[in-house]
């Protein structure tokens, strides 16, 4: 089943897995909506759902799992959607790493819309990593709108990075996150926009268990004429604690809107919500500029470690 | 040599001139508002002078751009340093150093400023670092970036005493150890003072004085501590009644 990848498939595979060639461990590999290569472990086996995307089964009380399911694009003009469940056994330790790739370098449109669910098992603990990144010389446009759905039961604790670290024209990601007791999620979003690009983030997290806790972490850096919507919204309705923090640095004619919401219905909820948009600060440069970086090396600095 | 030459700035530098030889520890002192930040900033190139120069072994650093200043072998240790969402300490000291530091190297020149938990490497420089610790990490950049010349502004604010000892024996242990390096402390402690080779009185904009501790230390007041100048009347007796508890 091996397939030999070209160099922009191995550079999009760089870019959004960190792989070099195929992993070890299991892995699904999709390439303009075909499977490229596929590989099951010990306590993970992958499948393929009547929906023609991913089964990934994780065993109960599996501990380390890697899992690689990248999906790379470079077909221009095809529009690929993708539905993958991931069921994680209960007491079960995973990373998921996933993300898309998209190569355009035409004036069509290239679109993939990953559609995840996630059943996290009592107690188990899900580390998910997903990167999205975009490329090609001509102005073609680059779309990805993944929807993450999230379920954790008891005592579940998952961590969620998502990033979009540039090329993407248009993105609206939707999230729907229910936590159960005693169980904890930290999300973290990172995103990058310049031209024209647009980004949309809409997330519902609600915490249905007594003792759950959610922490929302945004950050994001819109450049040029670029506009980004953020939208976390976090419900409270047991005994429960949240915290959502948006921070976004402005640059050029860009615009942002952050609007973070808070909703509450039990008592003991304790929620907190906050938001901040501002430019580099002045005194960040002129400090990186007296070590002897220039003030353009200072600026990708700034902005490379408010994203990493 | 660092040479001012006839510096104006607004009405805070006014027509300042002098020479720093190599290896000098020099402390600047003088009333608040006296001008020391903005000729500290002036040598940096983060203030412009409307007039005058900056003259560093013969070259005219006038006009350069801040980033050139520092690549000649200037550095200035803010007296409010910036902060850095997702920039840990150590990658602030590595940009610092110019190249990656290995751990050990990061963890001494945390040590210097009296940081001692390796824990604090991989810390943001975000608003989770107090007063005190961001001001060491300020210190310990410019410590790190080993100029030919090192600015310190007011490096004991908001550092407790027993960090100020290891301070004052870290300038000191630089000033020994680099007979060709100069140091610039803009300070009001005694301890810090006694540290200088030359103390320079700045106020209003000019250098009023000069000299070695010994010279100038008795002229400025520490000795004649507990006679405050203002004396202040009573205070007025307070009622529980008049105390507002509205607010």
């Amino acid at each position: 089943m091996a397939v030999d990848l070209s160099p922009i498939d191995k550079d999009l595979l760089e870019n959004i897995a960190g792989l070099h060639g195929m992993p070890n461990g299991a892995f699904n590999v999709r390439k303009n909506g075909k499977l490229v290569e596929r590989n099951n472990s010990a306590n993970v086996t992958i499948e393929t759902n009547d929906q023609g995307g991913l089964e990934v089964k994780v065993k109960d009380n599996a501990k380390r799992e890697t899992i690689f399911v990248p999906v790379i694009l470079t077909k221009v003009g095809m529009v690929d959607t993708v539905y993958n469940n991931f069921h994680i056994g209960r007491g079960a330790n995973v990373e998921i790493i996933a993300g898309c790739g998209i190569h355009n370098d035409e004036h069509k449109t290239t679109q993939h819309d990953g559609i995840h669910s996630f059943y996290c098992g009592e107690g188990s603990y899900t580390k998910y990593i997903e990167k999205h990144y975009g490329n090609g010389a001509a102005d073609g446009t680059r779309i990805l709108n993944p929807q993450t759905k999230v379920v954790l039961e008891k005592n579940a604790i998952c961590e969620m990075e998502m990033s979009q670290i540039g090329g993407v024209t248009s993105t609206i990601r939707e999230s729907n996150i229910t936590i159960g007791q005693g169980a904890k999620l930290i999300i973290t979003e990172k995103l990058m926009t310049e031209g024209n690009q647009t980004a949309t983030s809409n997330m519902k997290i609600e915490l249905v268990g007594n003792g759950s806790s959610v922490q929302v972490i945004s950050r994001s850096v819109a450049k040029d004429h670029s506009q980004q919507v953020f939208n976390p919204l976090v419900t409270g309705n047991a005994k429960c604690s949240g915290h959502v923090q948006c921070d976004s640095i402005i640059m050029g004619k860009a615009k942002v809107k952050s609007i973070p919401a808070i909703e509450a219905a039990h008592e003991d909820a304790q929620l907190v919500h906050e938001a901040a948009i501002g430019k580099i600060a002045g005194d960040q440069l002129v400090k990186l500029m007296t070590l002897g970086l220039s003030e353009e090396e200072a600026e990708a600095q700034i902005l490379d470690d408010f994203l990493s | 040599m660092l040479e001012l030459k006839n510096i104006k700035f607004k009405k805070i530098l006014n027509d300042l001139s002098y020479k720093i030889d190599d290896g000098k520890l020099i402390v600047i002192t003088g009333p608040n508002g006296g001008g020391k930040s903005t000729l500290a900033k002036a040598i940096m190139g983060i203030v412009k002078p409307d007039s005058g120069q900056v003259v560093l072994d013969g070259k005219d650093l006038t006009g350069k751009s801040v980033t050139e200043i520092s690549n000649a072998g200037i550095c200035y240790g803010f007296q409010q340093p910036a902060r850095f969402k997702g920039m840990t300490i150590k990658k602030l000291l590595d940009i610092a150093a110019g190249k990656r530091l290995p751990m050990l190297a990061c963890n001494e020149y945390l040590s210097k400023v009296g940081l001692c938990s390796a824990g604090y490497l991989t810390r943001e420089i975000d608003k989770s670092l107090s007063g005190g610790e961001i001001k060491r990490i300020e210190i310990a950049t410019v410590l790190a970036r080993n100029p030919k010349i090192a600015i310190f502004d007011e490096p004991e604010a908001g550092i407790d005493l027993w960090s100020f000892d290891r301070l004052t024996q870290t300038f000191r242990e630089i000033h020994k150890s680099n007979p060709d390096k100069t140091i610039i402390i803009i300070s009001h402690q005694e301890r810090i003072l006694e540290l200088a080779n030359e103390i320079l009185l700045l106020d209003q904009g000019k250098i009023t004085q000069t000299g070695t501790p010994d010279e100038i230390l008795p002229n400025l007041g520490f000795v004649a501590k507990g006679t405050p100048e203002c004396q202040l009347s009573e205070p007025p007796v307070l009622h529980g009644t008049e105390i507002p508890t509205t607010c």
